[in-house]
């Protein structure tokens, strides 16, 4: 079990390391890193006015010595200009032999964004809090309605209620966040034929969410999972229905409800629960997507203003955020997956 | 004039679909006539599921065909805008209509008073264009990686494993913010990897051939010469351009020019798909390595491409056809994603996600511009879905 976890951890490292490699490289190209230096200084700088700003500013050193900054394993950069020393590690007002050499993540500094003008840390902070209050709401919703609906389905396998929801499942599945979104904003939501029982927008959930303004996001991301999930526990439960000791109960005449209830629910529920963990990284997707068209101002959101404008310290942080997220809910389902199923041994 | 109904509308827009009615109703009384002869594609119709996806999804693909081969169903230009027609309701008359234009806008006028039902017609053809294309190419990729780490395992399954884990942790939104802006095609990577991934589908045929007629040399060499040569040209010409920085290959030569927005769609979006084909077709070939066909294989003393690819891969059909119509699902989904966040496209491309993308500014108050592609969005994506559920059904039957 040990040694388990060590072997999935070092992966884990190994892959966020890759991972944020390649987003540090891609954002570093000589495109982007223009298109920084037009964002800072102004945007009318010519080539050489361009070449000068990066030069000071510590991005002419090769990619993988800057990628080795960012870490915290190579000394920050320095330039010395007018008698002034600017550098990596040395903040406003702070002067250059106080400084920390290395200024990286492993010492906790995330850097600095510069859209927000606010530190990257404390910008991550604050949007995973958001981004956490809607995924805490959709696992709610999406959880307990997709079981219900897969066990309904499953329990009598070919039935018309079967069918039905079925059908109800595929139509969710066939529906991502942006289609339905739209259509629900439309009938719910839109001044001039709708309902108008919710709001289109949930700008103001983040200070006071509440259910007129919090429902149609927590839905829209909720209803694309469920159908996936429902298939799933569906296809379980039917295959756990025509078991063995499922057949011998129904003999014993047990009956039909204590059958489903205490014979086959349990052991139905095991695959579900690692389908609902590697739902995650499709929630992070349907995040980005609802956060944009409801203006909600989460990580999603977020990262669509840092990938806009080439912010290439909040990009990496909410890149290792999210990776992490990925990775660990992973693990968890793997884990939890043995812990659940007795006749898997780890090894 | 006066505004239509609703029934108006809906009926001008059926006698609009007239082309597509015909074809799809052909469609169905042959292949319903010759259902015992035609195998998996028979039993389809079959099971009402599967045949009414396939019926929407042939639809789609009808609807396509007639507007990008013939300009058909069209009513106005998709493009060009009529004055007085900003945001208006459907059914709406054009105002000073000339003599042989179509006089309304059947489904309303979008922010820019284009027509919203010919956008949404002419967006169909550009995804029955990419998506399908997509999907096949992320499959040959995924085929030819898959196939080898699964039969021969060891270390060449760890790596290729750790890549795809890799890919799949990358959040999709964050990959196409990174790869689809005019800075990186500036940069020329989208064109190098299509480089690479362009050559899968090439060294996958000339693998199959090859293991299929290495005891009839002449026959053999015959067939991968004209394959060389037509799918070489082919390459070629899809991976030069002038504009980008590959362009070696003479323009007299040059077959076709990929637009640079749509080469690197396309590329990525086959970057995204092939590590699941990947991981799908490494679980199919560990499961059917078992089987005693295949030590009968070995025993034979057949090589291992031969095994992969004649013994392994025609036995993993069903599953593979299944995930492909599903696949073709999400690969809509995913073009629609990136138009919906502006990537890659250009703006007045008519796309589905870009016009709804355009579409949900005036949400609250003119829903007609947005919910029309959605509408469409959602209905090719259920087709597929309902076709590949059908097929699982038929093809679990036997």
């Amino acid at each position: 079990m040990i040694f388990f976890l060590l072997r999935r951890t070092a992966t884990m490292i190994l892959t966020a390391l890759c991972l944020s490699f390649i987003v540090f490289y891609l954002t570093n190209l000589p495109p982007n890193l223009e298109k920084v230096a037009k964002f800072q200084g102004n945007s009318r700088m010519t080539d050489e006015e361009v070449a000068r700003w990066l030069d000071h500013n510590g991005y002419t050193r090769p990619t993988y010595v800057r990628y080795g900054e960012w870490l915290g394993v190579v000394p920050g950069w320095t330039d010395e200009r007018d008698g002034t020393t600017t550098g990596r590690c040395i903040g406003t007002g702070e002067s250059a032999d106080t400084a920390p050499r290395f200024c990286g993540i492993l010492q906790g500094n995330w850097g600095r964004s510069t859209v927000f003008r606010e530190d990257v840390s404390h910008i991550v902070a604050i949007r995973l809090a958001q981004t956490g209050k809607l995924m805490f709401w959709v696992m709610l919703m999406m959880v307990p309605m997709a079981l219900l609906i897969g066990v309904l389905a499953g329990m009598r396998e070919g039935s018309k209620l079967d069918r039905a929801l079925s059908t109800v499942s595929i139509m969710t599945t066939a529906t991502p966040e942006y289609v339905s979104g739209v259509i629900l904003i439309a009938v719910f939501a839109s001044s001039a034929v709708g309902l108008k029982w919710f709001k289109g927008t949930a700008t103001s959930a983040m200070d006071g969410a509440n259910f007129e303004n919090f429902f149609l996001p927590v839905l829209t991301i909720a209803l694309y999972g469920t159908g996936y999930v429902a298939r799933m526990t569906r296809a379980s439960m039917a295959e756990v229905m025509t078991a063995q000791y499922v057949r011998t109960a129904r003999l014993k005449g047990v009956s039909f409800r204590n059958i489903v209830l205490k014979h086959a629910l349990r052991n139905a529920l095991i695959a579900p629960f690692t389908v609902i963990m590697l739902q995650f990284p499709w929630l992070l997707n349907g995040v980005v997507i609802v956060e944009t068209l409801f203006n909600f101002k989460g990580l999603g959101w977020a990262l669509v203003q840092a990938a806009g404008n080439n912010d290439i310290d909040l990009l990496l942080g909410i890149s290792v955020v999210s990776v992490i997220v990925v990775l660990v809910t992973q693990l968890i389902s793997d884990i939890g997956y043995v812990y659940l199923n007795p006749r898997i041994r780890m090894s | 004039m006066e505004d239509l109904s609703w029934g108006a509308i809906i009926l001008r827009i059926l006698i609009r679909f007239i082309p597509v009615w015909i074809a799809l109703a052909v469609t169905f009384g042959l292949s319903i006539a010759f259902k015992r002869r035609l195998g998996l594609y028979g039993k389809l119709f079959d099971n009402t599921i599967g045949a009414v996806g396939f019926g929407l999804v042939m639809f789609w693909v009808y609807t396509a065909l007639a507007v990008g081969l013939f300009d058909w169903i069209v009513t106005h230009d998709p493009l060009s805008a009529a004055t007085g027609m900003k945001n208006k309701l459907p059914g709406t008359p054009l105002r000073g209509a000339a003599e042989g234009e179509y006089p309304y806008y059947l489904l309303g006028g979008d922010t820019l008073a284009r027509d919203v039902f010919s956008r949404m017609i002419e967006g169909a053809w550009v995804v029955i264009r990419i998506a399908p294309l997509a999907t096949l190419f992320s499959f040959m990729v995924g085929i030819t990686l898959g196939l080898p780490a699964g039969y021969i395992g060891g270390k060449l399954d760890t790596g290729l494993s750790f890549l795809a884990n890799l890919i799949l942790a990358f959040p999709v939104i964050l990959l196409f913010y990174l790869l689809v802006t005019p800075e990186m095609v500036e940069t020329g990577i989208p064109s190098y990897m299509a480089i690479v991934l362009f050559l899968f589908p090439i060294v996958f045929l000339i693998v199959l051939i090859n293991a299929r007629f290495h005891t009839q040399p002449t026959r053999r060499n015959i067939i991968l010469v004209v394959l060389l040569v037509v799918l070489g040209w082919l390459y070629l010409s899809l991976i030069s351009d002038p504009i980008t920085v590959v362009r070696f290959w003479p323009s007299e030569l040059d077959l076709f020019n990929v637009p640079a927005g749509i080469l690197v769609v396309f590329v990525s979006v086959v970057f995204v798909n092939a590590p699941t084909v990947f991981r799908i077709v490494r679980g199919l070939t560990l499961d059917i390595k078992t089987r005693d066909y295949v030590a009968a294989a070995q025993t034979r003393g057949e090589g291992p491409w031969y095994i992969m690819l004649w013994e392994i891969l025609p036995n993993a059909r069903g599953p593979l056809i299944v995930d492909f119509c599903l696949r073709i699902g999400y690969t809509t989904i995913l073009l629609g994603t990136l138009g919906f966040f502006g990537l890659g496209l250009p703006p007045e491309s008519p796309d589905w996600g870009s016009t709804i993308n355009q579409g949900r500014k005036l949400l609250s108050i003119y829903p007609h511009a947005a919910i029309v592609p959605a509408v469409a969005l959602l209905s090719l994506v259920l087709g597929l879905n309902l076709l590949a559920d059908g097929l699982r059904e038929e093809s679990l039957r036997d």
